[in-house]
């Protein structure tokens, strides 16, 4: 049973100094290049309060905003694959031995990072990421060692974004699962409800002594919750979608759509359910040493569908029809969810400001 | 695999029109420049060594752009020197910055620029290599990476494919973690149509990308033209935008408005 709790801003601190005495690092929303991004944080005073985004297809501005707690900034731009999922890994070292090779061990250990600031479409996102890469034959040993040492600390959405559309996709923006601690901030931001999820989120809350919660606190933190997802302006409609999709494979809008996208692949890289990786062997000048590294990679890249004999996708028009559909329809057939969670940073971040939302509707007029 | 018994391979540097940025690259490469000359035989480098070694060779690396009489008999002769070619360089792989000639009177600079300008004799334009002679490889930037110099050489010495992608500057922006700043500060960047190769060194400083490792595998620049004019571009500044170290290579020529004037 989840339990409720009364948190200040000294109580935040005061939980982020108890998972960093207990070896965790950090991660947490803060202000960088103007963006809020995550990073190390070691105390409250380095979360974005004041900051408030103004989001749009192609746009994103951050804002001075007085009224804005720590929390309101959303989402940014990065997304916790980048800790979970590292952007770059290397797979193995080999060095040459009496004309044979000797495979060097990875000798470092997982960093256990405990995340501050997870958003219920973000949470969606992970245990979307726990279904491709733990959740079948094969398993990402780099993915899985990080994400059994994770601790998590979700925060429920008060405040939605314009390109936001987690309430359409059922992945927020309330918190439901797959923390160990949510918090929701009540009373403009100064304080927080907080939950627990699982025992070791409990163990802490026991721990740090917060009070319990007050009643009217709990209503409170529903109430703005239910306002956030009210407030949202774009949708997706789950239903029939994957076969509406799956049957516009020749529809016109592809073409229409091809002629913005650069097939730069920020939406991808963006998307915190994404996956997909290419591999690169590289090997030092004397030949004595090799190693091999795994990048992110896209769909949207040519190299992406090469096969003997040339690419696949030569097409813009195909690769992103190969995004569109991966995410809201074949990912269904793949992993049984959708492959989107709503979270919107492919509308953002996209620099020709496509909008998957615009293009899913227009693809089933 | 190479062995111990096979000859190191022959390598010559030569030099066209360029600023001679993209062969110090090579020399930059301080913590390998040994093992690369232990592992190849730098035969004719005339900026690091003044032991020239006539051909053929096994590699030769160009930089520079063709822009005389001269310049275009002398690649027909190394190209015939040289089994794999590899361009170095903005200027050896699109005509570099001095193919802004390429819309103006070469003969208008030569006067104004030069005391005597019958001494001069030069073409009127700036092309490429590879508008002269087949080219195996190029290798982009302005300057060219050393880590992607490197790379090919590392990969030509153990038989295997160099990784130098064709992919936009963003997929390195993306993974280096960099706040995108046409998004976040509406800062043109020309970074969708570029390829990678610098690990999108301009954004990371918040700089929008100058486009200097040309154009990328499928640039859709017409798509970013119009982006920028959203940013408040003018087709002035879009023109001049396309026009800097690989304003000649054709998608960003194009793209600048051929034909005009600058
Ligand atoms: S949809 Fe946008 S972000 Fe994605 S590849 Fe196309 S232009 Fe780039
Ligand atoms: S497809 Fe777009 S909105 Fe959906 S999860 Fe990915 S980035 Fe977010
Ligand atoms: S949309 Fe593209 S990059 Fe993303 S998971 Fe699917 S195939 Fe991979
Ligand atoms: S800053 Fe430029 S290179 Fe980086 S993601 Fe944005 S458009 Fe691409």
């Amino acid at each position: 049973m989840p339990r409720f709790f009364r948190l200040d801003e000294p109580a935040l601190d005061g939980l982020i100094e108890a998972l960093r005495q207990q070896g965790y690092t950090a991660v947490g929303p803060r202000v960088r290049d103007g963006a809020v991004i995550y990073d190390e944080i070691s105390s409250v005073a380095d979360l974005p309060q004041g900051w408030a985004s103004e989001q749009e297809a192609g746009k994103y501005r951050l804002n001075r905003d007085p009224s804005a707690g720590p929390f309101d900034y959303v989402i940014g731009p990065s997304s916790w694959k980048q800790w979970l999922h590292p952007p770059e890994a290397r797979l193995f070292a080999a060095e040459r031995e009496n004309g044979a090779f000797r495979i060097l061990p990875n000798t470092t250990s997982a960093p256990r990072y405990a995340l501050v600031g997870v958003r219920a479409c973000e949470l969606a996102a992970i245990a979307i990421q726990d279904r491709v890469l733990l959740g079948d034959r094969y398993t990402d040993p780099i993915y899985q060692a990080r994400r059994k040492a994770l601790f998590v600390v979700a925060v429920n959405c008060t405040r939605s974004a314009a390109t936001c559309f987690c309430a359409s996709m059922q992945t927020g923006p309330r918190a439901v699962e797959g923390f160990d601690l949510a918090l929701t901030p009540v009373g403009n931001g100064r304080q927080y409800l907080g939950e627990t999820g699982t025992d070791a989120g409990a163990a802490v809350a026991g721990e740090l002594g917060w009070p319990e919660a007050p009643p009217e606190m709990m209503s409170e933190a529903a109430e703005t919750v239910r306002a956030a997802a009210r407030a949202q302006t774009r949708n997706v409609a789950l239903e029939g979608l994957a076969e509406a999709l799956t049957a516009a494979a020749e529809h016109p809008r592809w073409e229409t759509v091809a002629k913005r996208c650069m097939a730069c692949g920020n939406c991808t890289l963006a998307c915190p359910t994404c996956f997909c990786t290419t591999v690169e062997d590289t090997s030092t000048v004397d030949g004595a040493r090799a190693e091999r590294w795994r990048k992110w990679d896209s769909c949207f890249t040519q190299s992406f569908s090469y096969i003997h004999g040339g690419s696949v996708r030569t097409s813009v028009k195909s690769r992103y029809r190969q995004w569109l559909t991966h995410k809201l329809a074949y990912w269904q057939q793949q992993f049984g969810t959708p492959g989107c969670v709503g979270c919107g940073r492919c509308i953002t971040w996209c620099p020709a400001g496509i909008d998957l939302t615009e293009e899913a509707r227009a693809l089933r007029a | 695999m190479r062995s111990k018994s096979q000859a190191r391979p022959k390598v010559g540097v030569f030099k066209f029109a360029s600023c001679d940025g993209c062969q110090l690259s090579l020399l930059d490469a301080e913590d390998e420049l040994l093992a690369v000359a232990r592992a190849i035989d730098i035969a004719y480098f005339p900026e690091a060594s003044s032991i020239m070694k006539k051909g053929p060779y096994d590699i030769g690396l160009v930089e520079g752009s063709v822009t005389t009489h001269h310049d275009a008999e002398r690649i027909q002769h190394i190209r015939r020197q040289c089994r794999t070619l590899i361009t170095i360089g903005a200027c050896a792989t699109a005509g570099g910055i001095q193919a802004l000639r390429n819309w103006a009177e070469v003969d208008e600079f030569v006067r104004a620029v030069y005391a005597s300008p019958q001494f001069i004799s030069t073409l009127k334009t700036s092309t490429s290599i590879a508008e002269h002679v087949p080219v195996d490889f190029e290798l982009r930037g302005c300057p060219i990476s050393k880590h992607q110099l490197l790379e090919v050489i590392s990969a030509t010495l153990a038989g295997r494919k160099p990784n130098v992608p064709t992919y936009s500057v963003c997929m390195e922006c993306k993974r280096r973690g960099n706040v995108c700043t046409m998004v976040a500060h509406g800062t043109p960047c020309l970074g969708p149509v570029t390829q990678a190769g610098c690990g999108a060194l301009c954004p990371a400083y918040n700089r929008g990308c100058y486009g200097c490792f040309g154009p990328m595998e499928s640039p859709n620049t017409a798509s970013l033209s119009q982006q920028f004019r959203v940013l408040g571009q003018s087709s002035g500044d879009i023109t001049r935008a396309f026009r800097g170290f690989n304003a000649w290579a054709w998608p960003f020529r194009q793209a600048s408005g051929e034909g005009h004037r600058s």
